[in-house]
């Protein structure tokens, strides 16, 4: 087995993992290492052709490729390795790597850092124990969207979508414009899972019609997808009787929400906070091993890959301390929240830095205050959805005032 | 007329109630909770336009389609006019990200541009 010392080792790729390698390697962090299981770089911006990336990270509106290759020009001029086709296998909690590919074979790898940059996946089907017959024709909106945008095959020709999340609505889109009849998207929530922004151009401009507190009750066909029924559902998510509508359709895209991919992080005993789906992480990103990393979207699904690139900037400042100095500064400091928030990342901060803060809201609310008791902070909202992520950032003076825990909470008036 | 736009310039999403007459003569902006909300309606109700992204077949390309945009937006009647112009493009490879595809799409004075590099196979 090939053996390999590196200083940082980064799983991953995508947004999260280019940015957290171009960050430490401008930082002077010596022999930085991607480890790739695609054939390319880029994780999913290749296929999210679309524009709307980029706005706070490089000041323009960019589609998902244009960003991904200004990461990797950046990367290569950085002179950054970045082994492709390499799945990692196992992660140790002493940071040891085994990593898979078809030119080194076995490969170990010591790493004296690493950042988990492994992103998400889609909930699939039977996540979500839709009932009926398994046919042909069911696919998740990111699997329709590589079919689409990459491969060039269209996989539907009429169209019923499960879930309004944003990769949701924008294939709502991308299949109307391909010449495909979107008939349906049915949300369960009695609110849209996307930004406002894709409810207005991926559904209102072409007419698309959204079922709130919708969900597929049924689906039939033997060989391919031939209906799907809907029905109204009561606050506690049970169909209402007699609200059933059989849409004719020959596929069922599913856009119903994404879960950090963590089963490396587990493996080498990364605590894993079930509110995100990632790592309980202090204000570096750091996990709770000392010198394991989590950024982007393995950390916290984000809204947007501006976000993401910042997460990975954090994290790679953090593996710099760290492989300076040995260790971080303890984050002493308990960062809460109540039921009106459902979550907050950071878990843990110091008082020594300034801390972005993420959070999402539980449900939609106006005219609110978000407040923080024990810095005096009230900060007035005028609307916020789950949808937008709040992000919040605090100064290491304010943040020094609290003693044990701070307290996010929504508040009326 | 009437008629409601969820102004989608910042999360507030106001809904905000335009009346126009049969020119698109704007009579009464309603709803919007700041200037940028009006100045929004204004072009949705008298010119709303978007940017389009697309793909176009790519011949001897390491990938068989090659991702498009329009440098600007255009105009949103045209969307799927724009569709099937470049539905019938098909380009040889190399292709570099920001060369143009199409010029001038439907004379609106925008080029399509590749919005990805695709090396030859």
């Amino acid at each position: 087995m090939i053996e390999r010392n590196v200083d940082l080792a980064i799983i991953g790729g995508g947004p999260a993992g280019l940015a957290a390698a171009i960050k430490a390697k401008e930082l002077g962090i010596g022999n930085v290492l991607i480890l790739e299981r695609d054939n390319q770089l880029g994780g999913i911006l290749p296929q999210c052709i679309h524009s709307g990336f980029g706005l706070h990270y490089f000041g323009k509106d960019l589609t998902g490729p244009e960003f991904a290759e200004r990461l990797i020009n950046r990367v290569n001029e950085l002179g950054i390795e970045a082994k492709l086709n390499t799945m990692v296998i196992e992660l140790n909690n002493d940071k040891t790597i085994i990593a898979v590919n078809p030119t080194d074979g076995l490969l170990k790898i010591k790493p004296k850092a690493v950042i988990l940059a492994m992103g998400c996946r889609e909930r699939s089907r039977s996540a979500i124990q839709l009932p009926g017959t398994r046919p042909a024709g069911i696919f998740t909106a990111g699997t329709a969207q590589r079919l689409i945008n990459i491969e060039g095959y269209l996989p539907g020709k009429e169209v019923v979508i499960l879930g309004s999340g944003d990769v949701g609505l924008i294939m709502a889109r991308r299949f109307t414009l391909e010449g495909a009849k979107v008939k349906a998207v049915a949300e369960i929530m009695p609110y849209p899972g996307g930004l406002p922004r894709n409810v207005v151009q991926c559904l209102e401009d072409f007419g698309i019609p959204l079922y709130l507190s919708h969900t597929v009750i049924d689906i039939k066909g033997k060989n391919r997808v031939e209906s799907v029924t809907i029905a109204k559902v009561d606050k506690n998510f049970k169909p209402i009787p007699g609200t059933e509508k059989e849409i004719k359709c020959d596929t069922l895209v599913l856009s119903v929400g994404l879960i950090p991919e963590n089963e490396l992080s587990k493996g080498a005993g990364v605590e894993i906070d079930p509110r995100t789906g990632g790592a309980f992480v202090d204000e570096n990103l750091q996990t709770n091993i000392q010198g394991i990393f989590a950024c982007g979207n393995v950390l916290v699904v984000y809204d947007l890959v501006d976000y993401v690139v910042e997460s990975a900037e954090i994290a790679a400042q953090g593996a710099k301390e760290y492989l300076e100095n040995g260790k971080l500064p303890e984050s002493k400091i308990k960062v809460e929240h109540d039921k009106t928030i459902r979550f907050v990342v950071p878990h843990y901060v110091s008082g020594q830095k300034d801390v972005i803060f993420v959070m999402r809201v539980s449900e939609p609310m106006e005219n609110v205050k978000l407040m923080i008791e024990e810095l005096g902070i009230k900060i007035t909202q005028p609307h916020v959805v789950p949808s937008e992520m709040i992000r919040l950032k605090l100064s290491r003076k304010l943040i020094s005032k609290a003693k044990d825990k701070i307290t996010f909470r929504i508040v009326k008036g | 007329m009437e008629k409601t736009y969820t102004c989608i310039i910042c999360p507030t999403g106001c809904k905000i109630t335009v009346t126009f007459d049969e020119n698109h003569n704007i009579i009464s902006i309603k709803g919007n909770r700041c200037p940028h909300g009006k100045e929004y309606v204004q072009q949705e109700v008298t010119n709303p336009t978007r940017i389009l992204a697309t793909t176009v077949r790519i011949k001897n390309g390491i990938l068989p389609l090659v991702p498009v945009k329009t440098e600007k937006p255009i105009p949103k009647r045209l969307l799927i006019d724009a569709m099937n112009v470049l539905a019938k493009v098909e380009v040889n490879a190399p292709v570099k990200i920001g060369d143009v595809i199409v010029e001038n799409i439907l004379n609106t004075g925008v080029n399509v541009i590749a919005t990805r590099s695709i090396p030859k196979k």
